[in-house]
């Protein structure tokens, strides 16, 4: 018997079951809890944001790669184009109209990851590239954020008027609704002249679980905690990034309250406002954009956390979670290029180690 | 407890392929009676072709000599079976380009006589060197699959004066199981194997190690070891790639060997535990490396199992006695982490031979390759500390000297990366690719150095010549002159002498 096996194929001849769109899948459940928590919380717009967000995502995708007369679909699969729309939208504040998803979501995906050469080629992480470009070009409707109005309470708009609320504004008879976060409002005082121990009895409470002004991704902080654990169970990220984030905030933000309460805001309010949450566990762990080693990327977290605090509490912007990530991104190949693993045999700086016989 | 311990003794690098020892590994060894012809490959090992000494025609009985050793680094071949000499040409290689190299066709009389052996009979009050040196006459090489001579390694040991002799019984590669076998039907050859072992390089300790997904081998290994308080068996965790030398030595003593050093260069020494049963076979029944233990598994198979096998069979023989139950997808000599893929079953085993899987179509299936996502697993699971994602974007690029800047020879292509890399990129393959290009330029360079210093002695040489003769011509012309001027001179001495 003599039977030919095709063509000769490198090992190994096994390979994991694992794939992207498994880890895109387990990332997206993992987010799920809080976003729909969220729109629980804001209601039909914060949902009909986030759907329109994704569609954009996708289409931008597909869109990018039909130029490149490549077929979308088996791309579009992998579920990175979702994802990158999912944690855009958990970012923007839940009632803002339909255009801020479309052109976020199509910018994330065609200018953020396309125009780099697609999955695994950019350097910023797309979300927050089409973050920055919004709340840049449109700082009115990216910084206005709505009172929670939980779904099916009274008040609440209903299924209809949450789409009308997103495709044409919010009526005036919700208006009273706006308001701004701890972070925006603490600013605010705070360039008026009013110190944090006066305007802060006045501030939005700053609660566990979320029932304040928001994102969907910010405001029930608990929830992401716990997506953010069962990714580290199901090994999809190590403790490394999110732990060293949260202390690069928390330290400067325990030590400045410390010496100043009038002027710096705690470390609770600093860890469970705004992005931090989200940041640490969802945005800075995104394996593109970030360090390898376990030391690479002990220090890009807590380089986050570290920027995050320096323009929440000196720059121009209440929040500074997605600048910090961006400019923390830009530092990701030369904290690749200086901090590698050691080599089996060999010391810390690549030479072999001494024969001890 | 259990769990710390675990948590703290488990390396952190390695992968944990899917076993499928079992059951082929609990099916009794059957013995695979000789085949009509066999085709005894003359290069079953690392390094120099062995040479045929005898001629078609001859008769040859069962453990004869039929091609001596050629080189310092080299092993005899002996006859598998006993028959008449039918050819001596061309069979193909189990190698993936499927290339003709040559072997010694038998035809089996199907009496399988032995030849007269020669047994050491108290081998512990022998000389070091004669263990060496039988043990290289029965051709006995490194049976884990890098069949490097034997005797060799001895020496080497017993020169660097090598303390502890390591017992890889790892077998962490995926279907095999020819090595748990030998443990377990044969503890006691193996052992003493690795006290013939200790005994020729001087080492005072041995330390076995088997990985713990085989309970049975550490039981009866433990039991054969009892008497020998300086043989110590050492279960290990299951973890792919425990057999590998570097890691195993890391593991059982802590010792990290250098990057540019070989591990007896550190005090260890690491043999198989078949080559020690080998060793055990050379020494006290004085008979050549001539059978093995080779495991035919994979889905294809109708009885996976371990079969004890005359070196030189067909793999299509072997296939005939386990049965097929389709046509297999894919051959591999080896395990599926490391092993050979093979084109055709018209193949011969070999002594490195320690499985042949036959794939079906399920288990064959690799997924086409996707983009690299960054998530780091290759780097989590590589266990030499390298950065396969790095390496593998440089040499997708062609960029193979920053490639080399990562240490890329350092890798020990176990494939860990392409395993657990969820884009399934062939990343061995990039990196055996960088590998054999980096060889290939550095041979180029070294013959067109070679090229340019004999250039550059020519011009020197042709130079010299040149002002040589330059010289030779001047200092020609300066006699010629000064001889002119002497004749000139006396003529005025004279007259000056006359007018004096």
């Amino acid at each position: 018997m003599s039977q030919s096996y095709g063509i000769a194929v490198a090992a190994p001849h096994t390979t994991t079951s694992n794939n992207p769109g498994r880890i895109m899948t387990l990332v997206m459940l993992a987010l799920a809890p809080a976003t729909l928590y969220g729109f629980w919380l804001y209601g039909w717009p914060a949902f009909f944001l986030w759907a329109i967000t994704i569609a954009a995502a996708m289409s931008g995708e597909a869109f990018s790669l039909r130029w490149q007369n490549r077929s979308a679909a088996p791309v579009l699969q992998d579920g990175s184009a979702i994802l990158t729309g999912w944690l855009l939208a958990v970012s923007l504040p839940p009632w803002a109209p339909w255009w801020i998803g479309v052109f976020g979501g199509l910018f994330a995906t065609m200018l953020g990851k396309q125009a780099f050469g697609g999955l695994g080629q950019n350097l910023f992480n797309p979300a927050m590239v089409a973050r920055v470009a919004l709340l840049i070009s449109f700082p009115v409707q990216m910084t206005a954020w709505v009172a929670p109005a939980p779904m099916f309470s009274a008040g609440a708009p209903g299924m209809l008027e949450g789409l009308l609320i997103v495709l044409k504004g919010v009526p005036h008879s919700f208006d009273a609704v706006t308001s701004a976060t701890m972070l925006g409002f603490g600013k605010t005082e705070l360039s008026r002249g009013i110190n944090l121990l006066e305007s802060l009895p006045h501030a939005p409470a700053l609660s566990f679980i979320g029932n304040r002004p928001g994102s969907l991704g910010e405001t029930a902080a608990l929830l992401i905690l716990a997506g953010g654990v069962a990714m580290m169970f199901l090994r999809i990220i190590t403790w490394h990034i999110p732990l060293s984030m949260l202390a690069g905030i928390a330290i400067p933000a325990a030590i400045l309250h410390a010496v100043d309460p009038s002027r710096y805001l705690d470390m609770g309010a600093h860890i469970l406002s705004g992005g931090a949450m989200l940041g640490a566990f969802f945005i800075a762990t995104d394996y593109v954009t970030s360090p390898n080693s376990p030391r690479g990327q002990l220090i890009f977290g807590f380089g986050c956390g570290a920027l995050t605090y320096v323009i929440r509490t000196w720059a121009g912007y209440p929040e500074g979670v997605a600048f910090a990530v961006l400019l923390m991104n830009s530092m990701t190949p030369i904290i690749d290029t200086y901090f590698k693993p050691r080599i089996y045999g060999r010391d810390s700086k690549g030479k072999p180690l001494q024969t001890t016989n | 407890m259990g769990f710390l311990d675990r948590f703290l003794k488990t390396p952190s690098w390695g992968v944990h392929p899917e076993d499928h020892k079992r059951p082929a590994a609990d099916v009794a060894l059957r013995i695979f009676p000789t085949p009509e012809r066999i085709f005894m490959p003359l290069n079953q090992h690392v390094g120099g072709m062995a040479r045929p000494i005898v001629m078609v025609g001859q008769k040859v009985l069962k453990g004869q000599l039929i091609a001596e050793a050629q080189g310092n680094i080299s092993a005899p071949i002996h006859a598998s079976a006993s028959g008449t000499i039918s050819a001596i040409g061309e069979v193909t290689a189990p190698h993936p380009s499927g290339l003709p190299f040559k072997a010694i066709t038998i035809d089996s009389d199907g009496a399988d006589r032995w030849i007269d052996t020669d047994p050491l009979v108290d081998p512990f009050s022998a000389a070091p060197e004669e263990i060496t040196k039988r043990t290289a006459a029965a051709g006995v090489v490194g049976l884990g699959g890098a069949t490097f001579p034997a005797a060799p390694k001895f020496a080497l040991g017993k020169r660097l004066k090598v303390k502890t002799l390591i017992v890889n019984g790892g077998e962490c590669e995926p279907y095999l199981s020819s090595d748990d076998r030998v443990m377990r039907d044969f503890p006691e050859m193996v052992i003493d194997g690795a006290r013939l072992v200790m005994h020729a390089i001087g080492a005072t300790e041995a330390l076995v190690g088997i990985e713990d997904n085989k309970p049975e081998a550490i039981a009866a290994m433990r039991k054969a070891a009892a008497a020998f308080p300086e043989v110590k068996i050492r279960p290990l965790p299951a973890l792919y790639p425990m057999g590998s030398d570097r890691q195993l030595i890391k593991v059982l003593t802590g010792i990290e060997v250098p990057s540019d050093a070989r591990a007896a260069e550190t005090g260890v020494l690491v043999h198989n535990v078949s080559t020690c049963a080998a060793v055990h076979k050379a020494i006290r029944l004085g008979q050549p490396l001539v059978e093995r233990i080779i495991t035919i598994n994979g889905g294809a198979i109708a009885n996976p199992g371990n079969l004890f096998a005359p070196l030189g069979t067909m793999i299509g023989d072997l296939f005939a006695f386990v049965g097929l139950k389709e046509a297999p997808s894919r051959l591999i000599l080896g395990g599926p982490m490391m092993g050979t893929p093979l084109l055709h079953d018209r193949i011969p085993i070999v002594k490195g031979a320690s499985g042949i899987l036959a794939f079906n179509a399920v288990e064959a299936h690799v997924p086409d390759a996707g983009p690299c996502i960054r998530c780091g697993s290759c780097t989590k699971a590589c266990p030499m500390g390298l950065l396969p994602l790095e390496m593998a974007a440089r040499i997708k690029v062609g960029d193979l000297e920053g490639a080399e800047a990562y240490a890329l020879q350092d890798c020990i292509s176990c494939g860990c990366c392409a395993y657990v890399c969820p884009s399934h990129i062939p990343l061995v393959q990039y990196f055996s690719h960088a590998k054999g290009e980096l060889t290939a330029a550095e041979r180029t360079k070294l013959r067109t150095d070679a090229t340019k210093r004999l250039a550059e002695a020519k011009a020197a040489r042709i130079e010299r010549e040149n002002r040589e003769k330059a010289e030779a011509a001047a200092r020609r012309k300066a006699e010629r002159e000064a001889a002119k001027a002497a004749a000139a001179t006396p003529a005025t001495t004279e007259k000056q002498g006359v007018s004096a």
